[in-house]
């Protein structure tokens, strides 16, 4: 995401406090809670329970193809709208409001069959125009859907009959089912869903309180199984020691996705709450403009790679928690690589690097870094990682919105810093006019057939190879992987844990009687 | 204009806001068309005059709702938050002002006068983290932060959640307004009409409260007009860590996603009522004291 995270109240140098004391110690009550927390969900639980859950993201406004942001994903998805299929938190891909699907022998023609006896909020049927009608919203020209480009092989949407939906393709697409859960199926005859909605889910919109609140009821008319309480409201804080005091406090019940390394330590030896570590898909990137010198030397950039101490990195930010990866993939994806080892820790080769590139006396780049955390913190680090080899890093401390203008569209900057949030982002590097600029002719190809592929092991198989490539070019360098800790009071249960593309489905959450 | 120039100056744009990494070029010059940052500035200026003429404030880029209805929905926090503070800095700092003045001799005219000087000296942010950790982390007593979901239509649950904001703002703006009722206070004590009171047999309370209050409110007067103006602009600081839905926090949030017609919208707005109330704390002047509506109509005369 391109941060609308504001971090203010929280000082760089924070999280660099050593603490490998505390290891043993967490590790042990992380366990101890998880325990507890099955424990508690056979006890009895409230169904009419009001669950507030506390996030640092406020959608922006209520639709996701208007520019919403990603807490409209955690809000809405799967809970007031749902999809074709269904990107469960696990990470597969489930038939949502598809009951029967077949594909054509060439893989460029989707039959879908709906799950018969649905209907939207307002009390009107789910039909195949409504489907047609809401795909085509996402690939509509005045979209702002970042997946619209995922769904540009669709030539056709035919619809032969109220529960029938054909989708023509114009190119192989193994991921459309994937690329559908991000569809959400919308009433044709809805109004304004700017402040309103329209859905499908086990949750109607009861009010939004922009700066504030968002709060969903139950739909008693559901067609599926009925959430596990009966009303859910996200709590809206700018701040994530507010938002921590507020758990603390019992003012919400679960933090979705916790940000500020130092406040787990108040909540994992409490047993009042309970601490979750899940799989995360948040990235934390030094990105190279591989267009520009000396980042269009591969040498260059290893040797940037190996100057850096990732591990050392990780552990001073984020303590025992998060995940050194070796390249963009994280390892729930089926494409996964151990590339740990490409380019690892190792100053003096990166000095030999160096030489070898025509720089043994170094040089020095303007490194943009976004203003919030935890990139100024990863930046002085950095800067200090690469004195060593006479690299000389001057910070550049950027806004979020600017970073968008002079990084992602114009292109304009030597080397920057950001977090990728999304699942499935690889294809990133298969497309040369991307802000980073990466352009290797194999990977784009292994890209593009890894999606017309005819199953999903030559998809795999592609896939693995490209980001093999990546890795040992050094595309970027990806310094890890962020941890997704999720805390709640111990009194709920049933909530998901890894947060993928940050849904957050509410309707299992369990909250026990008191 | 000026604020036109300055909100243009700032790098970045409106649209970015509404996109994401992954768009791609024809999606961003396409969310640029509908706010208008594709069009040369003169152009952006005369639609934004133009509305404002108008008295239209336009609506957000990036919510797509009126300017005006999120104004007025955060005011119904902004303003019960500014006037409840500005009250109990009132009902602090006049009587400890008063009593200050009067026993500086005594041991707790100092103390009172040292530990105002002491909430000069501490930022707002910091009174509030620290309301918090006390009251609402440790003791439980008060809500750390939020705004109840139904606003005022839970009167209870509202004031409830209020209670340690306006502390914050009474307890810093008390503290200020207390070294100049102490001041005026010290005025009046040395004034010859108090004298002359004493002189012709009142005691010291009695002359005091009849010469002494209204005298000294002249000066008060106008410093509070300018102390409740200031709160309402310096709600942003208490909003934020109290993470209420006020008019402050929507500035922050507006000027973070370079959203002009919430910015503009806001300060606007603001603008509007530090000049409404100065507006009021003259006439309230005029009313205390005949001398000052006595020079306006020779003025005229």
């Amino acid at each position: 995401m391109t941060g609308n995270i504001i971090s203010f109240g929280k000082t760089a140098g924070h999280g660099l406090r050593a603490r490998a004391s505390t290891m043993a110690a967490a590790t042990l009550a992380l366990t101890l809670s998880s325990s507890t927390a099955v424990f508690a969900e056979d006890a009895k639980f409230d169904p009419n329970a009001s669950i507030t859950i506390g996030s640092l993201y406020e959608p922006q406004n209520l639709d996701n193809t208007a520019g919403a942001g990603q807490g409209i994903n955690e809000a809405f998805n799967g809970n007031v709208y749902e999809a074709l299929f269904t990107l469960t938190d696990a990470g597969d891909v489930q038939p949502g409001l598809v009951a029967e699907q077949s594909v054509s022998d060439d893989g460029l023609t989707y039959t879908f069959k709906l799950r018969p006896g649905v209907t939207f909020h307002s009390g009107d049927p789910l039909t195949a125009v409504d489907v047609k009608y809401s795909i085509e919203r996402v690939t509509a020209e005045q979209s702002k859907s970042s997946r619209k480009k995922s769904l540009a092989t669709i030539s056709a949407i035919e619809t032969p009959d109220e529960q029938t939906v054909v989708v023509k393709l114009s190119a192989r697409s193994i991921s459309l089912p994937y690329n559908l859960s991000y569809v959400w199926i919308v009433n044709d005859a809805a109004k304004d869903l700017n402040a309103g909605e329209d859905g499908t889910g086990p949750y109607r919109l009861d009010e939004w309180r922009r700066g504030s609140s968002l709060a969903l009821t139950r739909n008693d008319k559901y067609w599926g199984t009925a959430p596990t309480n009966g009303e859910v409201v996200f709590q809206y804080f700018t701040d994530a020691t507010a938002l921590n005091n507020a758990l603390l406090t019992g003012a919400v019940d679960i933090i979705t996705s916790v940000q500020s390394p130092d406040s787990i330590a108040q909540f994992k030896d409490n047993p009042d709450f309970t601490v979750t570590a899940g799989q995360s898909t948040t990235k934390e990137l030094l990105a190279f403009n591989d267009r520009v010198a000396p980042f269009d030397n591969v040498k260059v950039r290893k040797a940037i790679a190996r100057a850096i101490d990732d591990k050392k990195l990780l552990t001073s930010i984020w303590g025992e928690y998060g995940t050194l990866i070796g390249s963009f993939v994280p390892p729930t994806d089926p494409w996964y690589v151990d590339l740990t080892a490409v380019d690892a820790y190792d100053v003096e080769s990166a000095k030999a690097l160096l030489k070898e590139a025509g720089f043994a006396d170094g040089f020095a780049f303007k490194l943009d870094t976004p203003n919030y955390d935890p990139h100024p913190i990863v930046a002085q680090f950095i800067q200090s990682e690469l004195a060593k080899v006479n690299i000389k890093v001057e910070i550049n401390v950027i806004t979020a919105n600017e970073w968008y203008t002079k990084v992602y569209k114009a292109h304009d900057f030597q080397a920057t810093l950001q977090e990728h949030v999304n699942h499935r982002d690889i294809v990133f590097y298969g497309n040369p006019d991307f802000y980073w600029g990466y352009n290797n002719p194999r990977v784009v190809d292994l890209i593009k057939a890894s999606e017309a592929a005819a199953n999903t092991d030559e998809q795999t198989a592609k896939l693995k190879e490209a980001n093999t490539i990546i890795a040992e070019d050094a595309a970027s360098n990806w310094l890890y992987l962020y941890p997704q800790i999720v805390v709640s009071s111990s009194a709920v249960t049933g909530y998901p844990v890894n947060g993928l593309n940050s849904q957050f489905f509410a309707y299992g959450i369990k909250k026990s009687e008191q | 204009m000026v604020l036109f120039v300055l909100l243009r100056l700032l790098p970045g744009d409106p649209a970015n806001a509404l996109l994401s990494v992954g768009a791609d070029a024809a999606q961003i010059e396409k969310a640029r068309e509908q706010v208008g940052s594709n069009l040369p500035l003169w152009q952006q200026f005369l639609r934004f005059a133009g509305s404002l003429a108008r008295f239209d404030l336009g609506t957000s880029f990036v919510s797509g709702k009126p300017v005006i209805e999120e104004i007025l929905a955060r005011l119904t926090v902004t303003v019960p938050l500014a006037l409840m503070g500005f009250l109990l800095a009132v009902l602090v700092a006049v009587p400890l002002g008063i009593l200050s003045a009067v026993k500086a001799n005594r041991w707790y005219g100092g103390l009172i006068s040292t530990v105002s000087q002491l909430g000069i000296a501490i930022p707002v942010f910091w009174v509030g983290i620290l309301l918090v950790t006390v009251f609402a982390v440790t003791f439980r007593l008060f809500p750390s932060g939020g705004f109840p979901r139904r606003g005022w239509q839970n009167e209870g649950q509202a004031f409830y959640a209020l209670a340690l904001p306006v502390m914050t703002i009474g307890l810093v703006m008390g503290a200020s307004l207390l070294r100049y009722v102490r001041s005026a206070t010290q005025d009046v004590l040395g004034s010859d009409y108090l004298r002359t009171a004493r002189a012709l047999g009142a005691s010291f309370p009695q002359a005091l409260v009849r010469h002494g209050i209204l005298n000294g409110a002249v000066p008060i007067v106008s410093i509070l007009g300018i102390e409740l103006a200031t709160t309402l602009l310096g709600a942003v600081v208490v909003e934020r860590v109290f993470a209420l839905p006020g008019l402050g926090s929507m500035l922050l949030l507006a000027i973070e996603q370079r959203d002009y017609p919430n910015v503009q919208g806001v300060l606007f707005i603001s603008t509007l009522l530090v000049l409404l109330i100065g507006f009021a704390a003259d006439l309230t002047q005029r009313l205390i004291d005949p001398r000052l509506r006595e020079r306006a109509v020779g003025g005229n005369a």
